[in-house]
């Protein structure tokens, strides 16, 4: 078949308003039940994978847990050891920081699950930053801008390392010679970096991918650089088709430069959608949809995540305040702690600027405004129309496929499933069925060296 | 409450316990890394009605030198991660205790809490961990972040404070939501309550965690804690921080008085009216005729002899069924067995020992209770921040 083939992944409903837990049909975020539906759904329909996000601190704001969204989750590596067990074939990606953790452990856990699952472990990189998730471990503190790219890479090459220092053909166990290791030396490993300096024989023999699939998905040059670099997949956040084709295009020319082609890194934006049976039905659907996402309380925090200051004095329905965002420097706690957006706006005087003019021009209040600008869905129509704009976006190189987040756990992912999907099957853009057993093999990436070099 | 006398759990590990199990012809050595594997083991120990299995695991690569690392090839290399492993095996099971073996110095307080309390809930309830301290400095080389004191008792005292201080924080972690946390009120718009969620504030000497976890409280509320102990540090925190230990007395004398050192523990941090279990550790060769048994464990040993922690019994289930109702008697609750041989021994266990010992009226004819407390004999606990103040707000 001619047509270009894309990738889909199914990301876990998260802690943050996209998720609608009010409805009649939300279910439970931890129940294991939820996780083995989910999974379930994205076999049946023949995903690549399903993502699990992190965060290692509960988000607080104002100096309280923040308790308008979904609260709570499993430990990613130990709930996907567990779909494992009730999936033959979906991938599984976990997002384990690389700042809490010690290479060792984490080598170890995701070598660990790729055996266990029969080579189907991804792992997405990410580095976390701040004193306050930090009080929750031993190491504590805070990395700076630059040394979190740094300890990202030591860390990243690290496991890699601590992975590579099986080749697979060490294991003989052969009774009648009484030999169970070719080699009495296998897992040496020997690190003297930076951030790390450890040595010792790693003690998980090499898995069925070797490496898991590596995930990235910061979006800053250094995060882009990390991904060309090194990983197998980006998830990214670029909405519209235009800017999905100018990170593309970037992306990808940058992987000549570190020795690698355009099909070894995969660019998979983070992708939410309403369906109807109409063009209209579904538009009423989505704005029905962002109406809960966007509560008013839930606009006032937004907006205070912007503003760095207590807002929930304001009428949500009222008009944006007079007074300007507080700006403080990275080491100064914010209102909002505990989320990776809360340093996104990095010239907050310039967004409450092009807010106002946006809400002046259109009047609109903070819940309208705030609902504007956070939460439209990328796809909205009726399956057939979602299925060629999908297509659309992957033919035009836009991205090589998408990571949908459902609103609702967990069967927020069904109707996709069951009316999208065989539409994209029966159009010859993605997979009737597995072809493979490994992710590596559903993303299409070729088996690793197993005495490769890092 | 339980109605079986006698609790039975069994400690899996590569192909067996005994060096040489994995030359046997019954053993599947290159599978060993397989899920299908462990699935069949604990499958067959579900099969006998255990309370548990426990998973074996270390930092590092295992040895045959207890101090240091080893090159030799004749032995069984390379292991997963056990908590890894039992989340694995979890959803295949319905009834048996999963307890995975867990280094807790040097690793953090806080995975490890969530990863123990994830498996509380893919088991439903069945979950637990075996709390183990890393001493040998090549353990510590995998991490390099310390050294490891070279004073032997200095050493101990540091990993068994450290060991404490991390059951501390991992039981407060899990208490750190209240079971009603989650609200899902909407008419506030309020997913959880705040004032049910917890701050732990723990500060010690080697980590300090301010919570509350990122994970709601776990079925048991509180997983099963335990530990092996040898000597009086681990003693200790088997009487202070744990449900259950594991313990290798030689007879029943020393039984008594081990079992003692760990009631006086007990006493010692106000834990009088909870239940700590004390089961022994043994390491069994069993077979219907027990001049084979004995005559397989010479065997194996000419192979490649077995130096064990803990005493090593080769004979009949009917003989090793006379040893545990003997050792019983100096107050012991239960028995983690070590078949020497997997899946042989295990079946032994499963096929002649438990029903010798249900003849003998002294272990369960059916599963009693869906959680590992419950076949245990522990309550569900009450959380400990459920009525005190310091709410997360």
């Amino acid at each position: 078949m001619s047509r270009r083939q894309m990738h889909l992944a199914a990301h876990f409903p998260g802690v943050n308003n996209t998720t609608v837990w009010s409805e009649p049909e939300s279910g439970s975020q931890i129940e294991f039940s939820s996780f083995a539906h989910m999974a379930r759904t994205a076999e049946r329909a023949k995903f690549d994978f399903m993502f699990l996000a992190e965060g290692l601190r509960l988000r607080e704001q104002n100096g309280a847990v923040y308790d308008l969204d979904v609260v709570g989750r499993p430990d990613n590596a130990a709930i996907l050891a567990a779909v494992a067990a009730v999936t033959e074939r979906l991938g599984l990606a976990a997002t384990i920081s690389s700042t809490f953790n010690e290479p060792y452990e984490v080598a170890r856990r995701l070598a660990s699950i790729d055996h266990l699952s029969g080579g189907r472990a991804a792992w997405n990189v990410v580095t976390s930053w701040d004193k306050f998730t930090g009080e929750n471990f031993r190491r504590g503190g805070y990395l700076a801008q630059g040394d979190r790219y740094l300890r990202a890479t030591q860390f990243l090459d690290t496991v890699m390392t601590l992975l590579d220092s099986w080749h697979g053909d060490e294991i003989v166990a052969d009774k009648a010679s009484a030999a169970f290791l070719r080699d009495g030396d296998a897992g040496r490993f020997d690190v003297h970096v930076d951030q790390f300096d450890i040595r010792g024989r790693f003690s998980v023999p090499r898995s069925p991918q070797g490496r898991p699939v590596v995930l990235q998905a910061g979006d800053s040059d250094e995060g882009r650089e990390f991904a060309a670099a090194g990983a197998d997949a980006i998830f990214t956040r670029h909405g519209s088709l235009e800017a999905g084709q100018a990170f593309y295009a970037d992306v990808k020319r940058r992987l000549a430069a570190h020795g690698r082609t355009e099909d070894q890194l995969k660019i998979l934006p983070a992708t939410t959608f309403a369906l109807g049976d109409t063009q209209a039905e579904a538009e009423e659907r989505g704005r029905e949809i962002r109406r809960q996402q966007v509560s008013g309380q839930t606009a006032l925090r937004f907006l205070e995540q912007v503003w760095n200051r207590d807002l929930s004095h304001l009428d949500p329905d009222g008009p944006l305040p007079e007074i300007d965002p507080l700006v403080v420097d990275a080491d100064t706690p914010r209102v909002s702690q505990g989320r990776a957006a809360d340093r996104m706006y990095r010239d907050p005087l310039a967004t409450a600027r092009e807010w106002r003019e946006r809400a002046a021009a259109h009047n609109l209040s903070i819940r309208d405004l705030m609902t504007e600008v956070t939460s439209r869905q990328s796809f909205v129509g009726t399956p057939q129309a979602v299925a060629e704009e999908m297509e659309r976006f992957v033919d035009q190189r836009a991205s090589d496929g998408f990571i949908l987040v459902p609103h609702i756990t967990p069967t927020g992912l069904d109707e996709f499933a069951d009316k999208v999907v065989p539409i994209l099957q029966e159009r010859g853009s993605f997979r009737a069925d597995y072809t493979g057993t490994t992710l590596r093999d559903h993303l299409g990436l070729a088996p690793l060296d197993t005495h490769a070099k890092v | 409450m339980p109605d079986t006398p006698l609790h039975l759990g069994v400690l899996l590990d590569g192909a067996g316990r005994h060096p040489a199990a994995w030359r046997e012809p019954g053993t599947r050595p290159a599978e060993l890394l397989t899920a299908g594997y462990w699935a069949d083991l604990v499958a067959e120990a579900e099969h006998g009605l255990l309370d548990l299995v426990a998973v074996d695991d270390s930092l590092g690569l295992q040895s045959a030198d207890p101090f240091a690392s080893d090159d030799r090839t004749d032995q069984v290399r390379g292991r997963l991660d056990a908590s890894m492993l039992a989340s694995r095996i979890a959803p295949l099971t319905a009834h048996v205790g999963i307890l995975p073996t867990v280094v807790v110095t040097h690793t953090e307080p806080f995975h490890v809490s969530t990863t123990i309390a994830t498996l509380d809930y893919v088991s439903s309830g069945r979950g637990g961990v075996q709390v183990r301290v890393a001493a040998r400095p090549d353990d510590a080389a995998l991490f390099g972040r310390r050294t490891i004191p070279t004073d032997r008792d200095e050493l101990l005292r540091e990993l068994f404070g450290e060991a404490a201080d991390a059951v501390e924080v991992i039981r407060r972690l899990w208490d750190s939501w209240e079971d009603d946390a989650i609200i899902r009120d909407a008419a506030t718009g309020r997913f959880i309550d705040r004032d049910r969620l917890h701050y732990i504030d723990f500060e010690g000497p080697h980590f300090s965690v301010r919570g509350p976890s990122i994970t709601p409280r776990p079925p048991q509320g509180q997983p099963i804690v335990a530990a092996l102990a040898h000597r009086a540090e681990p003693f200790a925190l088997v009487g202070t921080s744990c449900d259950l230990g594991f313990v290798t007395p030689r007879d029943a004398a020393d039984a008594r008085q081990i079992v003692a050192s760990i009631r006086e523990a007990q006493a010692g941090a106000g834990r009088e009216a909870e239940t700590v279990h004390v089961w022994a550790d043994l390491t069994v060769v069993l077979d219907d005729d027990a001049s084979a048994a004995r005559d397989r464990l010479a065997r194996l040993d000419a192979t490649d002899p077995l130096t064990d922690d803990a005493r090593v019994f080769a004979g009949s289930p009917t003989e090793l069924a006379d040893l545990l109702d003997d050792l019983r008697g100096a107050g012991l609750t239960g028995f983690r067995l070590r078949p020497a041989v997997l899946p042989d021994d295990l079946r032994q266990v499963t096929r002649g020992l438990v029903p010798e010992l249900q003849r003998r009226g002294l272990f369960r004819a059916a599963y009693e209770a869906s959680t590992l407390r419950g076949l245990l004999g522990l309550p569900r606990p009450a959380d400990r921040y459920a009525t005190t103040a310091g709410s997360a707000r």
